[in-house]
């Protein structure tokens, strides 16, 4: 009997989030010819959604639509989750390392008394079996880990399991299910958007991040016109958070977000230990500092030693003359 | 309010990472307590002070765990705890994290339990919320704002970078998120009054538990360190052909662009 896999996957504001797409791709990874059952919730309808699912590699879909899933809570999403499981008893489930997944999988595995892999950056076969990447110590270390028993539980890093074609020809059934969903006891009153103008960072190909080096707020602009010409995001130190240059939300490293971008551009950020630790493992890092000295230099694969408001306009134009 | 905290000791953030025979290595190393537990306690301070009650450090861990619980009760906690699984467990997982809190905390009566979001090292996050469901409280995770008024919880959290404003009541765990606070650092009569503040150490023996019922769910094949990376290439001449030069090797090369 074939495996059947679970694939939790993500929508917000009516698009499906692209780690969603990765992780079907991780799912059939683990298992070339299991059964893949995309579980898409909200309090929209999803129909589309569910095709879309089904055009990236998911065999079948469930729905669940229901005004308590207009915003994710552990105990909305871990009501419907669970009974899904319990209906279809899959052997194994997997979710993107996502705010989403990173609250909600514990919940489950806990409830299923299994084991969760989280973070996983790639996956390997031994023989059928499968063992887990993931990075440990901030990027310092990977650990390679496998299940005990039967039973797959991944939540997988944005980014690092590349999504497979999406081909419209698939056909596949899309099931909207009705579940109940009672007595919650967290309630979302109200949702403050703060990053969500342009590309999400923990998602983005591109990210463009300043430092103390970027000397005010009014320094990021250039940093957002390269990012916007690069169609990525922007990103920044925790010394260009504290000195109030921009908000949180945008903060790379040990504390803040973990990103792997194919491309990272470290404009005036000295590179400590903590920033490394959110950004090393991306594909290729260009640092662009005054100071040749600085430590950022030493992980980059390019480096340009020069004043960044002189370098960043430049980098503009020369990109927009080869993206032309 | 009877308060606790979820504690671990983890590697100081500056530790540079040996591995031999597929482990970490770890002798001589310093250890800490994980950055995000010290907004844990930090927040457990902040809440006794306007509630009153007791707050209560928890650790999972060995010997050497004492000093990191005592920078705790140094930063004005009151009591510790050190489950000490050294002599019982060689391997361990998250499940196995969770069960033991489960029968610590099975007649413990806690109104409000904090926890770092992620320690630093192992960086799965999962001990908080598992925790949670095991003893059938509800959870929120990377807050940035606690407020308690009678039972009533009034919470921000932090959703990659959007804000959510969360009401919930007690009683109720919460993992920790930079911005919740500025964690204190403890002061010479805090470290004076931590020697004497009680700090109870328990086996698994003691919270009736035996091995099996704790055996891990997943297992590490590996340890090892990323590749060494190349030496990277520091561009030269004119600003202007350097900016040139790196479009081209962006593109051509590493086809990024």
């Amino acid at each position: 009997m074939s495996d059947k896999l679970l694939v939790i996957g993500e929508v917000r504001d009516n698009d499906i989030r692209n780690v969603s797409f990765e992780a079907i791709a991780a799912a059939k990874q683990i298992s070339a010819d299991a059964e893949i059952v995309g579980v898409l919730l909200s309090d929209n309808d999803l129909a589309s959604a569910g095709e879309e699912f089904i055009a990236y590699g998911a065999d079948s879909v469930i729905t669940v639509t229901h005004d308590n899933l207009k915003n994710y809570t552990s105990e909305g999403y871990g009501q419907v989750v669970l009974e899904i499981i319990d209906e279809l008893s899959p052997n194994g489930i997997v979710m993107g390392h996502t705010s989403i997944g990173k609250d909600l999988t514990p919940k489950i595995a806990s409830r299923l008394s299994a084991g969760l892999i989280s973070d996983v950056v790639d996956i390997e076969k031994d023989g059928e079996a499968a063992v887990y990447i993931r990075p440990i110590y901030s990027g310092k270390a990977f650990e390679k880990k496998a299940f005990e028993d039967d039973f797959t539980f991944v939540t997988i890093r944005p980014n690092n399991i590349p999504a497979l074609e999406k081909d419209v020809s698939r056909s596949g059934e899309v099931t909207s299910k009705d579940i109940d969903i009672k007595d919650l006891r967290t309630v979302v009153k109200e949702v403050m958007r703060k990053a969500s103008e342009g590309v999400d960072l923990s998602e983005a190909d591109v990210i463009v991040a300043g430092g103390r080096g970027v000397k005010s707020a009014e320094g990021f602009k250039p940093l957002y016109e390269l990012a916007e010409v690069l169609g990525g995001a922007v990103g920044a130190s925790r010394g260009a958070c504290d000195a109030d240059y921009c908000d949180y939300a945008l903060q790379i490293g040990q504390t803040g977000k973990v990103v792997t971008p194919d491309l990272y551009i470290a404009v005036g950020i000295s590179g400590a230990i903590q920033h490394l630790a959110g950004m090393s493992n991306s594909k290729v890092i260009v640092a662009i500092n005054k100071d040749p000295e600085s430590n950022i230099f030493n992980v980059a694969d390019y480096g340009i030693v020069g004043d960044l408001f002189e370098v960043i306009p430049l980098l503009i134009e020369e990109i927009k003359k080869v993206k032309a | 309010m009877n308060i606790y905290v979820l504690l671990k000791k983890t590697f100081d953030t500056e530790e540079k990472i040996a591995v031999q025979d597929g482990r970490i290595e770890d002798d001589g190393a310093e250890f800490i307590i994980n950055p995000y537990d010290e907004y844990a306690i930090e927040e457990a301070i902040v809440q006794r002070d306007t509630h009153g009650g007791e707050i209560t450090v928890v650790t999972i861990g060995d010997e050497d765990s004492e000093k990191q619980l005592r920078t705790a009760l140094a930063m004005g906690a009151d009591k510790a705890v050190l489950i000490n699984t050294e002599e019982d467990l060689e391997e361990g997982d998250q499940f196995t994290t969770a069960k033991i809190l489960e029968a610590y905390f099975k007649d413990k009566d806690a109104d409000l339990i904090l926890a770092g979001n992620v320690a630093i090292d192992e960086a799965s996050g999962q001990v908080g919320p598992r925790l949670a469901e095991l003893i059938g409280i509800p959870y929120v995770t990377t807050i940035t704002s606690l407020s308690i008024d009678g039972a009533d919880v009034s919470i921000e959290k932090d959703v990659e970078g959007d804000v959510e404003v969360i009401e919930t009541s007690l009683p109720l765990l919460v993992t920790c998120q930079q911005g919740l606070n500025d964690p204190r650092y403890p002061s010479l009569p805090g470290i004076m009054k931590a020697k004497k503040k009680p700090l109870e150490e328990l086996e698994i023996d003691d919270l009736d538990l035996d091995e099996d019922d704790v055996e891990a769910k997943t297992k590490t094949i590996d340890i090892y360190l990323p590749p060494e990376k190349e030496a990277g290439k520091v561009l030269e001449g004119d600003i202007g052909d350097q900016v040139r030069e790196l479009v081209s090797l962006l593109k051509n090369d590493k086809k990024v662009l």
